[in-house]
């Protein structure tokens, strides 16, 4: 395996740390005015990801970075093409940030009322934004010799990948009401469940029509491979027996179904992909590849070994943090937010 | 405006409105880690209500810096996407490492922190605010990397119109690193000093019990150590670092000096208005010689001027960027004004804390209330010395975007309308408009009157009742 090949893996690896984690803390932030009436509950809510949501979204970042340093014109073609849908994305995840750190720290309803809309709409923006732009990677944008974007802001709202937005925002809306369950406890974890009971069946509606919608739409099903085939088969295995699981009242093992669905969703799409990182609807030549896209091999290597050092170390101190707040958020915590 | 300016006047401004933060996050969560150890070691409770107050406000201030740096990440691709494909290899790897090395750390470590007060044991709670303060340092220690490779490039080839990498340790000890690393990291640790000053000596002249009262002058106390000792180490890495850009960057020194003339031995230009357009100086008030030694550490030494250094650039860029091409910085009078403030500011900060460390140690800071009132308006010298010095760096690395090997128009995303940034521009501004104002009113509830015993949400109340105390 060369290491081009080892640098789209690692990238698809980062979104999908990126997709299982922050996908559910989106989902907690766009649920957090459903299941959290009042402020009391509303601040339980918040504190089952308070301190988790900031590392979950150093994935995305780590992500950009990567692309930047080994695929410089993926990162410069994606970035520039889907500018506008980006500066929207900033804009959510800006407010979305500052709205968990300010939120408490005053009492004024107007003031919290106002960051904790800033909450759900800057975590269902980019939930949905996600969706949209992976749905219009694989399906193919304009891309000229040059590899620009030579599309407008309007290209990117197609049918397929706005369709593929509402299964990003209804899965990560899901997997976030099966996160909350396991999390927080009373009425707040009655109305998480029944929520998780109601989405899950347009969750499968979505992801089948989207699927359905894929094999006309796009190139996925065409050399289809043995990492899309495990894909595949790993997120509607998993879907399924979340829904049943779900039906069981296994709030937590469900959890684990939404997860294992991301992760078999990426791996269904970077298959795909591969060897292409954007492929051009202007023609197959056009193509961004890990090689035409890529830097030089020796960055490759020298980025190659730091990654190896240290990705094993940020896995292992995150899920220690996830482990040190394992516990059940109830009403007499100790609420920080 | 073209699309060129709209995408420099935006990344000016997210990227100056990012740099508000930064400095006071370096800085503060040193601070902090350093009260938490004093803490831990003695078990004194005041150093605790120390850590909780000093905290509120570094999560306050982190919580901007984290959110504006997300644009950072994302925004050379976006209206860059030509400087990008170039410079990926070499300047997108530190940017990678940074988020792998420092932002994860950072940010799990931030979370665990502030939620894992009764969660961890007292020494892993103090580890975590350990690994947050050291992980901001990494952090500036790799964007520092990718700047200074900007300000001086090494360690590549070009190969296919691309800056690649051909020696990692090269651009990681970039001699320019060793004079912008401990500078910026220095001048935030300055940044938090006087940002403990202010808040702390505001607090004093107001405190109206015994408790506050130690714990403010314990506090201002701290704040006048770092922010003497920073100051001092920012200066004096200051100055070796303008004799290194005489070397590397020649023309952004000729232009914060206003030099239109090579000159030798060169005089030291204290105030100067100029002519931009006919390119002189109209009125120059210069001491003899002085320039020369603070460059060469002599009283003689040849310093070259904007004009002439222009004319070698057209000579030596003439077959890319044709005869008549400019090399000369624009907005001299800003790049001119802003050493002068850097400079005057960062003394008058020297000043500031020998004369409070003074008073303190001889205990007559009592005496001295007016010094003591006047202390928090300092809190705005850092953060205009922060400010000017990096428009040095930045304003005067220009029209290049990578000294040397790209001119910045070069560097613009073709794809982008002047509609697209307007929609941005605008978009940034007014939310890091309103952005501002939240924060300020958060740091200046919390500093003015916050509590000191650590509580999470004070009741309005407690704002009325210090009203009484004046």
């Amino acid at each position: 395996m060369d290491l081009n090949t080892v640098w789209f893996i690692l990238v698809a690896v980062l979104f999908t740390g990126f997709f299982f984690l922050e996908g559910f803390d989106y989902g907690v932030g766009i649920l957090l005015m459903i299941v959290g009436k009042e402020d009391g509950e509303r601040r339980q809510v918040i504190n089952t990801i308070g301190p988790h949501w900031d590392g979950n979204e150093v994935w995305l970042i780590t992500a950009g970075g990567a692309i930047f340093a080994a695929f410089p014109n993926w990162y410069a073609t994606l970035f520039s093409g889907f500018y506008l849908a980006l500066f929207l994305m900033l804009m959510a995840l800006i407010l979305r940030g500052v709205a968990f750190e300010f939120r408490s720290k005053d009492d004024n309803p107007l003031w919290r009322k106002t960051w904790d809309y800033a909450i759900t709409f800057g975590s269902g923006i980019p939930a949905l934004l996600w969706g949209v732009a992976f749905g219009n990677i694989v399906r193919g944008v304009p891309i000229d010799e040059t590899m620009t974007y030579t599309g407008t802001f309007f290209t990117l709202l197609n049918p397929y990948s706005l369709l593929f937005g509402l299964v990003a925002l209804t899965l990560f809306t899901l997997h976030g009401a099966l996160f909350l369950s396991m999390k927080v406890d009373g009425v707040v974890r009655e109305r998480a469940e029944s929520i998780a009971k109601k989405m899950w069946l347009p969750v499968v509606l979505l992801v089948v029509g989207f699927v359905v919608y894929s094999f006309f739409a796009t190139d996925l099903f065409i050399g289809f491979n043995l990492v899309q085939g495990i894909g595949l088969a790993a997120a509607v295995i998993a879907l399924l027996a979340s829904g049943w699981l779900i039906r069981k009242e296994q709030f937590g093992r469900g959890f684990i179904g939404t997860g294992v669905t991301i992760v078999g969703t990426v791996m269904l799409l970077f298959g795909g992909l591969f060897p292409r990182v954007m492929p051009s609807s202007l023609g197959a030549q056009f193509d961004l590849t890990i090689y035409n896209a890529a830097s030089g091999p020796y960055t490759l290597g020298v980025m190659t070994t730091i990654a190896l050092i240290f990705v094993p170390i940020v896995l292992a101190y995150q899920i220690w943090s996830y482990w040190v707040f394992r516990k059940r958020i109830t009403a007499e915590s100790h609420l920080e937010y | 405006m073209s699309v060129l300016d709209l995408a420099r006047l935006q990344f000016a401004i997210t990227t100056v409105y990012h740099f508000i933060f930064v400095p006071l996050t370096i800085g503060l969560s040193l601070m902090v880690a350093i009260m938490q150890t004093f803490y831990v070691r003695s078990g004194n409770e005041m150093y605790k209500g120390m850590v909780k107050f000093w905290g509120k406000l570094f999560v306050i201030n982190f919580a901007m810096g984290v959110v504006t740096g997300i644009v950072q990440e994302f925004q050379f691709g976006m209206s860059w996407s030509e400087y990008s494909r170039f410079v990926g290899s070499i300047f997108g790897a530190p940017l990678a490492i940074e988020a792998l090395l420092a932002f994860f750390i950072e940010s799990t470590f931030i979370g665990m922190w502030l939620f894992g007060w009764d969660k961890l044991s007292k020494g892993i709670h103090l580890l975590t605010i350990w690994l947050v303060a050291f992980a901001t340092t990494i952090s500036s220690l790799w964007i520092l990397i990718a700047n200074s490779w900007m300000q001086n490039p090494v360690g590549f080839e070009i190969v296919d119109g691309q800056a690649q990498m051909v020696n990692f340790g090269a651009v990681v000890t970039n001699p320019n690193i060793m004079y912008q690393f401990p500078h910026v990291v220095f001048g935030g640790i300055a940044t938090a000093g006087f940002f403990v000053i202010g808040v702390s000596a505001y607090r004093l002249v107001r405190a109206t019990t015994d408790d506050d009262r130690t714990m403010f002058s314990r506090s201002l106390n701290f704040g006048l150590v770092f922010g003497l000792a920073a100051i001092v180490f920012t200066i004096g890495i200051g100055h070796l670092g303008g004799q290194f850009m005489l070397d590397k960057q020649p023309m952004k020194l000729a232009a914060t000096e206003g030099l239109w003339e090579s000159d030798d031995p060169a005089a030291l230009s204290f105030f100067q208005i100029g002519d931009e357009a006919d390119r002189k100086a109209i009125i120059n008030i210069k001491i003899p010689t002085l320039l020369s030694f603070l460059v060469y550490d002599q009283f003689n030494g040849m310093v070259p001027g904007m004009n002439d250094l222009n004319a070698i650039y057209q000579e030596l860029y003439a077959d890319i960027y044709g005869p008549d091409a400019d090399y000369i910085p624009p907005m001299i009078w800003l790049l001119y004004w802003s050493f002068r403030a850097m400079v005057g500011f960062g003394m008058f900060m020297a000043l500031i804390s020998i004369v409070g460390l003074f008073f303190s140690w001889r205990g007559k800071l009592d005496k001295h209330k007016w010094f003591v009132r006047v202390l928090p308006y300092t809190i705005v010298l850092p953060y205009v010395a922060n400010m000017t010095g990096w428009m040095i760096t930045e304003v005067g690395r220009q029209p290049w975007i990578v000294q040397g090997l790209m001119r910045v128009e070069e560097g613009l995303s073709p794809n982008l309308t002047a509609v697209d940034l307007w929609v941005s521009l605008i978009g940034f501004t007014l939310v890091y408009g309103v952005l501002m104002f939240a924060d300020f009113y958060l740091l200046w509830k919390y500093g003015s009157s916050g509590s000191t015993s650590g509580e999470v949400v004070k009741p309005p109340a407690e704002d009325l009742e210090l009203g009484k105390a004046y």
